[in-house]
């Protein structure tokens, strides 16, 4: 059972972030469709400083792991910012180009950097030892310094969404950005801040979601869906923070389920082939998606292009 | 002449090509650009190898057969792309092509082992399953206000896991691949297999041309298709003039599920691939479609040529030396240029900006007096610099009657 609340933690911690990325994202007006993608890239780079540095001490493992693979989504969202903000292009496009990218790109360099040390290169990437820095074991339960580190970023967001002036004008500009303009709100500027938001937000939880239950990673496989799951919390969240951290933790509880129903005595009794449990995670959002999506509320300029001239 | 020269240059299906070969060149460049900072030395012999792709043999036999066998492959694949493009038509980006595909392999794979169907019944189960899954995101979207992308994702994962359920059962004994296709239920080729050199070659390679026409048809020539598309550009406006908005997103799903599960039937009913029962991750077709899709132009006929030379190209991905380059270098280089598609509408807009840029210093030198009205026109009223040309590409800054004012 403490596996299993382990598990939920875990995978809630990856959702609430990569979700709180989509948010600010939309609440700025531009659908991050490549969340999969920027979790991909978020994940390559703490892996490879992992790599790079078997050796240091755990405090500073943990936070250059965290701020590199904070770095590495902020540059790679800017494909989707440049694209959508600059260039007006299609979001739903851009960031599917942006899941196919990262996955590519992560499994080429990562092959690229394997092929140094064996003929037939392999896409995974280890890090048992790193792996130890980040975890404090008490008793059975493995407390992962990421949960912390994600409830302090659940709070911030909460602050900066709704208690800053910041907040409010990213918000503005999701909702009506003529009217934000008007005001003097730079719309281009804080749409820019948004999908950065996210980038950060997205490459962090990447990290976290490929250390959350291995210590080695395959990287032609990409982050499974995990920023889609993410994006369906946010929406079953209604774009706010609070609630995101609470669907997450429900649907961390079926993600952590598939992970472990091995263990699980009673549920092994009952005997039921693996692939349902995998399936258990999207059969379950997809299902909440189709009661809650109703009623949702999403940004009212989300996916559509700032246009000064439009009223 | 120089007028019918400039209106070629106008026409959108031109300025569709040059944008798309625009992006197939720069996603070269950058893919060499990365090869060359993985390995200076080989990048050159990489770039080479995976644009040569199989035409490297010399024996000509050789090469028609491996021709055939890249346009055997292009077929799922330019099946996928029609279904990604009829919905876009329509306003939906169908990412649920992958699913749709997956699931109908299980069910041409499954109907072909399990009960000995006649191919052309495996085929049509699998449409139909494609069909009626593509018909759920539908009734999401329509009814419940679900994004597509994202029920079509989920979607995707879960036909991976139940394809995987269902084809264990008629897999082989000792390896996790699924048994050969039964002869009674294999596409027939009626003499394509000898024509063209590989035994894999069938029906499906014309069929999937007839297909291509039809939907082309479909959209630009029926009332059916332009109420589809009047759907997608304005819900609420095609819902006043009378059309049933909500049965119209169904039904487009529908059909774009439908062309992704035939197109597994007609790709794996020529036993050319075994599916894997432990497949992780969903088949990249469905995802690789939407770049078929957009490379060609958003054009059915457009979409068999980027199909095949998508599949060229991944074709030549085998042939870059593996010890140096992984073979997803293909994969990095559609990414590259799908992400670039996204600015054809820019890029289209830059071609018209440059082309009313010309126009104007011409109509300035051939005499404004000549056709006072449009000349005056067009210096009092330059197209500006920035926003409003880059919104509107497809209406050139320039009025039909411009072209008159060079005489």
């Amino acid at each position: 059972m403490l596996l299993l609340l382990q598990y939920t933690l875990i995978y809630a911690s990856v959702l609430i972030l990569v979700a709180l990325g989509g948010c600010f994202s939309e609440h700025s007006g531009v659908i991050n469709l490549g969340l999969e993608g920027t979790m991909i890239i978020g994940a390559l780079g703490g892996a490879l400083t992992m790599n790079l540095m078997p050796n240091a001490p755990a405090p500073l493992m943990v936070i250059m792991v965290i701020l590199i693979s904070m770095a590495s989504g902020l540059v790679y969202s800017l494909l989707l910012a440049v694209a959508s903000i600059n260039f007006k292009a299609d979001q739903t496009l851009v960031g599917t180009a942006m899941n196919m990218l990262a996955l590519a790109a992560a499994t080429v360099i990562v092959k690229a950097i394997n092929a140094a040390a064996s003929s037939k290169p392999s896409a995974t990437l280890t890090y048992v030892a790193q792996k130890e820095s980040f975890i404090v074991r008490m008793g059975n339960f493995d407390f992962n310094w990421f949960m912390p580190v994600t409830l302090i970023l659940l709070i911030a967001a909460y602050i900066l969404l709704y208690k800053t002036k910041f907040g409010l004008r990213l918000m503005a500009c999701g909702e009506h950005p003529q009217a934000a303009a008007s005001v003097g709100i730079s719309v281009f500027k804080m749409r820019y801040a948004g999908v950065m938001i996210s980038g950060v937000l997205g490459g962090l939880g990447g990290i976290v979601y490929i250390m959350s239950g291995v210590s080695e990673w395959k990287f032609d496989y990409g982050v499974a869906g995990f920023g889609f799951l993410a994006l369906a919390v946010m929406i079953f969240g209604q774009w706010k923070p609070h609630r995101i951290a609470l669907s997450a933790l429900l649907f961390g509880l079926f993600r952590a389920l598939s992970q472990v129903h091995s263990s699980l005595n009673f549920i092994e009794a009952l005997n039921i082939p693996a692939e349902l449990y995998n399936m258990l995670p999207y059969i379950i959002s997809l299902v909440v998606l189709a009661l809650t999506s109703k009623k949702s509320r999403a940004p009212k300029a989300e996916g559509i292009p700032y246009d000064k001239g439009m009223r | 002449m120089n007028n019918k020269r400039r209106s070629l240059v106008k026409n959108n299906a031109f300025q569709s090509i040059v944008a798309s070969l625009i992006c197939i060149v720069l996603g070269l460049v950058l893919g060499f650009i990365v090869l060359l900072i993985i390995k200076p030395s080989g990048a050159v012999g990489g770039i080479t190898a995976l644009l040569r792709s199989y035409f490297k043999y010399q024996d000509a036999k050789h090469v028609l057969e491996l021709f055939t066998q890249t346009m055997v492959k292009a077929v799922p694949l330019i099946m996928c792309s029609l279904s990604i493009l009829f919905c876009y038509k329509v306003g939906l980006f169908n990412i649920g092509a992958a699913g749709q595909y997956c699931i109908g392999i299980g069910i041409a794979i499954y109907a072909a082992i399990a009960w000995k169907l006649p191919w052309w019944l495996c085929m049509l189960m699998a449409l139909a399953g494609g069909a009626i899954l593509g018909c759920i995101v539908g009734l999401l979207k329509a009814y419940r206000n679900v994004n597509e992308v994202i029920s079509g994702i989920m979607l995707n994962w879960m036909s991976l896991y139940v394809v995987n359920i269902m084809l264990k059962t008629v897999k082989q004994p000792n390896i996790s691949e699924t048994r050969n296709i039964p002869f009674n239920s294999r596409i027939p080729s009626l003499g394509l297999d000898k024509l063209l050199g590989n035994k894999y070659a069938s029906i499906a390679i014309p069929l999937v041309i007839v297909i291509a026409v039809g939907i082309y048809i479909l959209l630009e020539k029926t009332r059916f298709g332009y109420e589809l598309k009047a759907t997608g550009f304005n819900k609420h406006a095609a819902k006043y003039a009378g059309m049933a908005e909500k049965r119209n997103i169904i039904v487009t799903l529908a059909i774009g599920g439908a062309l992704a599960g035939l197109g597994a039937a007609m790709f794996y009913l020529t036993n050319f691939q075994h599916w894997e029962t432990e497949a992780a991750t969903v088949p990249a077709m469905g995802f690789n479609g939407i770049a078929a899709a957009f490379l060609g132009g958003l054009n059915p006929i457009g979409c068999i040529f980027s199909s095949f030379f998508i599949q060229h190209i991944t074709e030549g991905g085998a042939y870059i030396d593996n010890m140096t380059y992984a073979p997803q270098m293909s994969d990095l280089i559609f990414a590259i240029i799908i992400y670039l598609c996204s600015f054809v509408l820019f890029i289209k807009s830059v071609m018209n900006r440059s082309m009313a840029k010309n126009e104007k210093k011409r109509a300035a030198l051939a005499g404004i007096d000549s056709v006072p009205g449009t000349g005056a026109a067009l210096v009092a009223d330059p197209p500006s610099d920035q926003d409003a040309s880059a919104d509107e590409p497809e209406t050139p800054p320039l009025s039909e009657d411009g072209k008159g004012g060079d005489e």
